[in-house]
């Protein structure tokens, strides 16, 4: 909390959804934003230190718990860490070569990282809204949002790097004007030359939108998902504490779904976005 | 709410994960999936194979045991007729051998009887000549008379 009185319910609710900037204020100089607005104010050279932490962490256990079942893996007799681990990759190298048919290496690698490291991140709103940022306040950080993809720039970092990765595929599979014909002479085409010409600028207009919409919507899609499941339990938890259970059990419940839902989805479509860059026409 | 730096933090985060993972995390394990698909197909198929090996086998068994069967068979029935024949030739010898046994029986009584005839002849004989001896009162000389008694002793 803010300030030392009861917080309002606003006040409750803005705080939760406060990341901890860490930026160069124009006043204040250098250091941790102590509002929404000093937050604002720092503009993009800033850093949502919990949002970095925490993706980071989740990150790295990814990382390390599937490193430690690869180290230890056996064709033969699997123990429990990695029959759990199989069953994953498994289920993402299933979909991969269901839908990207293209040879490359990193699709699936990409793939798994994606799935398990946006359902880690999405976990984290099942922990309850209080805990953590209540620690954290008792150690001096003022504000501390846990869920990563809740974060609009997470999602939009994800989502860009596979735009990124989508743009530098085209051009690697199709050449550089494979992918400027892909643009301007679809989806409409014409053998008159002149026509063609004409339709070049709405193919361009059509095509770019459906281009960038792509990274956008795909982190959207994530963020808001996770931002309205965070905004429920944010308002379920201003009510009386022996109601609470009421609505947070059959919302944690339902949520279960969405965090793996959106996980597989954004997984999916990075699939889908990359055997769209790797196919020729 | 705002875009910040934490979007590139987050982008070069992600491609650290992503290369880690593509180096050292998904290749053992997709490997040692592939392993084991090869190692369960292996398996099927080596189970298959021992499967066809065993109807061979037991169809090999069966032909030996028929074989087995008849074979027993005919040591058998060789057998009933080999004892049969034993059977028979113990009874013909223990026929001969009755017969020889009765045979030498039937010589040793007819001996004994020409013995025992023999004996009595002369008994009468002597009782003859002895009796002839007393009603005549006089002496018959044996020795004279021999040839007589002989002539009697063998009409007896």
């Amino acid at each position: 909390m803010a300030s030392n009185s009861a917080p309002t319910s606003t006040e409750y609710i803005q705080h939760h959804l406060q990341n901890l900037v860490f930026g160069y204020h124009p006043e204040h100089g250098l250091g941790i934003a102590h509002s929404g607005t000093e937050a604002a104010e720092m503009g993009f050279w800033a850093l949502n230190l919990d949002s970095m932490f925490f993706s980071i962490i989740l990150g790295a256990f990814f990382i390390w718990l599937f490193k430690k079942a690869a180290d230890n893996f056996t064709s033969g007799v699997p123990g429990l860490l990695q029959a759990s681990v199989e069953v994953i990759v498994e289920f993402v190298d299933t979909n991969v070569r269901d839908t990207f048919h293209a040879k490359n290496p990193m699709i699936a690698p990409m793939a798994l990282t994606i799935f398990v490291w946006i359902f880690l991140m999405n976990l984290m709103d099942l922990i309850p809204v209080d805990f953590i940022p209540r620690l954290g306040e008792a150690i001096g950080i003022p504000y501390l949002k846990i869920v990563p993809s809740t974060d609009v720039n997470v999602t939009m970092g994800l989502s860009l790097s596979v735009f990124a990765l989508m743009i530098y595929f085209s051009i690697k599979v199709k050449g550089g004007m494979g992918f400027v014909k892909e643009l301007t002479l679809m989806p409409f085409g014409s053998s008159n030359p002149l026509i063609q010409a004409i339709l070049v600028p709405v193919n361009l207009l059509l095509e770019g939108v459906s281009l960038i919409s792509k990274p956008i919507s795909l982190a959207l899609r994530l963020f808001g998902n996770m931002y309205a499941g965070e905004l429920i339990f944010i308002l379920i938890a201003l009510l009386p504490f022996w109601a609470q259970w009421l609505l947070s059990v059959p919302w944690a419940i339902f949520h279960i779904l969405v965090i793996t839902l959106q996980a597989f989805i954004f997984m999916m479509l990075t699939i889908v976005y990359m055997a769209m860059a790797h196919e020729h026409h | 709410m705002n875009l910040n730096l934490t979007l590139l933090g987050q982008a070069i985060s992600f491609a650290v994960f992503v290369l880690f993972c593509m180096k050292y995390v998904w290749p053992p394990i997709i490997n040692g999936l592939r392993e084991r698909q090869a190692m369960i197909a292996g398996g099927l198929a080596d189970a298959e194979k021992s499967s066809q090996k065993r109807e061979e086998a037991e169809a090999e068994i069966a032909v030996l045991l028929q074989d087995a069967k008849a074979q027993a068979a005919e040591i058998v029935a060789q057998a009933h007729k080999r004892g049969t024949e034993m059977v028979e030739s113990s009874k013909e010898a223990a026929r001969s051998e009755g017969e020889r046994l009765k045979q030498s029986a039937q010589t040793e009584i007819d001996q004994e009887v020409v013995g025992a005839r023999e004996g009595l002849r002369k008994q009468v004989g002597l009782l003859a000549v002895e009796g002839a001896r007393r009603i005549l009162g006089s002496e018959v000389d044996q020795e004279k008379h021999n040839a007589v008694i002989d002539d009697l002793v063998k009409q007896i």
